[in-house]
């Protein structure tokens, strides 16, 4: 019987001829990635008995969450962080200049295909998007990972969406995740491995896959996987210095579920507070006011995110009372942005540039939101409470929505503001 | 190993954002920290909760990020154990690594807020001491009881490594 590509990694990785969903394994960790979680997991590694960490340069860490530092206690954090790094030699450190983690630690050349990774955030899951299994961790799993490089994982079975067909005009890798999200439920996965596949996958950018990898996990994934192809193979190469090999699915893999999705019943969509199950066509929510658009985070704040918002506004001002934050996910994405003329494009919009962090979207040190506040982000979550008071509202859409949205004023689709 | 308690019963799709939202994260003092546990869902939670005390909860306990710090503001105020119909998968090994007790049980849903409880880790059952009845849990396999026995992940590693 053959083995999908989740199933193949964890066997490679524990060291099995092979693997079937359920059993228990221990398995070795090609990569730990860390963010200000570093500080903990130091903590707990040194109270295991710890005292060098197994393998410094299969550990990459880096300053994303409160980036800069906006309290003394997280200056303090992020201090204790780079001697930790320093003394232990771990090689693969950013600090706060380069932006977030799920970005940056692909765009660095530390993510290959048929690797297991590891890191204290849920939105590891990202990595799949290169045909790595990548799953989200706590810090006191990551001390023990420190320690000898090594985790168990209960090899999970893998739902597999077979998309095909074209994607309507506006209609992105978002609205695509947003519609799984709202018709299959927030635990359809959970405990389970979700691989993306068809034509449709196949056609998208290999940064619209990772933002169907990264909310894999509002699914309850374990991990979210993209098979590699070309396009993959072709944005790892430069980073990485050489085309790597590949992992596929066997002919006779086996999978729990295999759906087919038409591309042409996906609209675009928008998820209602407080879940991102609750995703509705957009006409269903067009036209509720807003007081915050966000467009950034790890799911969606790449150069293609900006370009599309900035095609969205063609111009126009973002809508008065309305406070537009852009963030993009890294330096590079950055820099880029800031070469296409899109930051320029933004920033005479009315819209407020930061640096490359989670920031906004998990409350951290900035962009939060006041009771009754309503917000339209490009982000992954909108748990009540996540950015900031607990009695305000957040609406998750792509970047086109969020950008049209805050040209309008309120809850709009990229058609409704063309031509305004 | 069992624990007995008094039922905080809680419904579905319990985020990490309601259970320690992300804008307290910086507060790096467990104790201030779990002030703030369960505001956004409950806000007699932190006041009324008496160490011992278990939550019962539906589908999909704990979902979200995997800020380890939900698992540990719970167990700071004393939280017995969290039993619920499932559980998302990071809090779930956050929980178990933090030694706090958890069991997946799909009969939980009849147990209401005030019933007494007792769970038996070992045995994978939930016995509901108020209406009598009992429940079947998901078991645990041996390395992972032990783990919870030994108050955590660091606690077992250290254990192991001697």
């Amino acid at each position: 019987m053959g083995m999908t590509i989740s199933e193949k990694i964890l066997a490679r990785a524990a060291g099995l001829p092979s693997v079937r969903p359920g059993e228990i394994v221990e398995c070795a960790v090609d990569l730990a990635m860390t963010h200000e979680g570093t500080a903990a997991a130091a903590q707990k590694f040194f109270a295991m008995g710890g005292a060098r960490v197994w393998e410094p340069g299969r550990i990459a860490s880096l300053l994303d969450h409160w980036a800069p530092a906006h309290t003394e206690r997280i200056a303090g954090v992020h201090s204790l962080i780079r001697s930790f790094v320093a003394a232990q030699g771990i090689k693969n450190f950013y600090d706060i200049r380069e932006g977030i983690c799920h970005q940056v630690i692909p765009e660095k050349g530390h993510v290959r295909p048929g690797w297991l990774i590891v890191g204290t955030d849920s939105h590891t899951t990202t990595y799949g998007a290169f045909g790595a299994f990548a799953t989200g961790v706590g810090v006191t799993d990551m001390a023990a990972v420190f320690l000898d490089g090594r985790i168990w994982l209960k090899v999970p079975p893998t739902i597999r969406f077979v998309i095909e067909g074209d994607l309507g005009p506006h209609v992105t890798s978002k609205d695509v995740m947003l519609y799984l999200l709202g018709r299959f439920g927030t635990e359809y996965a959970t405990y389970k491995a979700v691989e993306f596949a068809g034509g449709t996958v196949r056609a998208m950018s290999v940064s619209s896959r990772m933002t169907l990898t990264n909310m894999a996990v509002e699914m309850g994934a374990k991990a979210g996987i993209v098979a590699p192809d070309d396009k993959t193979l072709d944005w790892l190469e430069p980073r990485l210095g050489f085309r790597p090999e590949v992992m596929n699915n066997d002919t006779d893999a086996v999978f729990e579920l295999e759906i087919v999705i038409n591309a042409g019943e996906i609209g675009i969509q928008v998820a209602c507070p407080h879940s991102p199950g609750n995703s509705v066509p957009l006409h269903q929510v067009a036209g509720r006011p807003i007081n915050q658009a966000f467009l950034g985070s790890c799911t969606n704040g790449r150069l293609e995110d900006l370009a599309a918002a900035v095609a969205v506004m063609g111009g126009r001002p973002v809508a008065p009372g309305v406070r537009m934050i852009v963030i993009p996910a890294s330096r590079e994405v950055y820099r880029e942005a800031m070469g296409m003329g899109y930051i320029q494009a933004l920033s005479e919009a009315g819209a407020v540039i930061c640096n490359p962090t989670c920031g906004a979207c998990i409350g951290a040190q900035m962009g939060l939101l006041a009771p009754g506040e309503v917000c339209i982000a490009s982000s992954n979550r909108n748990f009540k409470g996540r950015m900031g008071s607990q009695d305000a509202e957040v609406y998750l859409a792509s970047p086109a929505v969020v950008a049209a949205s805050a040209v309008a004023g309120l809850i709009a689709g990229p058609e409704e503001v063309a031509g305004k | 190993m069992k624990i007995r308690g008094f039922a905080w019963k809680y419904g579905d799709n319990i985020d990490t954002d309601l259970i320690i939202p992300g804008k307290y994260l910086d507060i790096g003092d467990v104790r201030e920290l779990a002030r703030h546990a369960m505001e956004g869902l409950d806000p007699d939670f932190v006041s009324k909760f008496r160490p011992g005390d278990v939550i019962v909860a539906g589908r999909n306990f704990g979902c979200g990020s995997s800020r380890e710090n939900a698992a540990d503001v719970l167990k700071e105020l004393g939280v017995g154990a969290v039993v619920a119909e499932s559980f998302a998968r990071i809090f779930f090994r956050n929980a178990i690594n933090i030694g706090l007790p958890v069991l997946e049980c799909e009969g939980c849903g009849k147990i209401e807020g005030g019933h007494e409880i007792e769970l038996d880790m070992r045995s994978a059952m939930v016995f509901n001491h108020t209406s009598g009845s009992v429940y079947r849990a998901g078991s645990l396999p041996d390395f992972i009881l032990d783990i919870v026995e030994a108050g955590g992940l660091v606690e077992y590693k250290k254990k192991s490594r001697r």
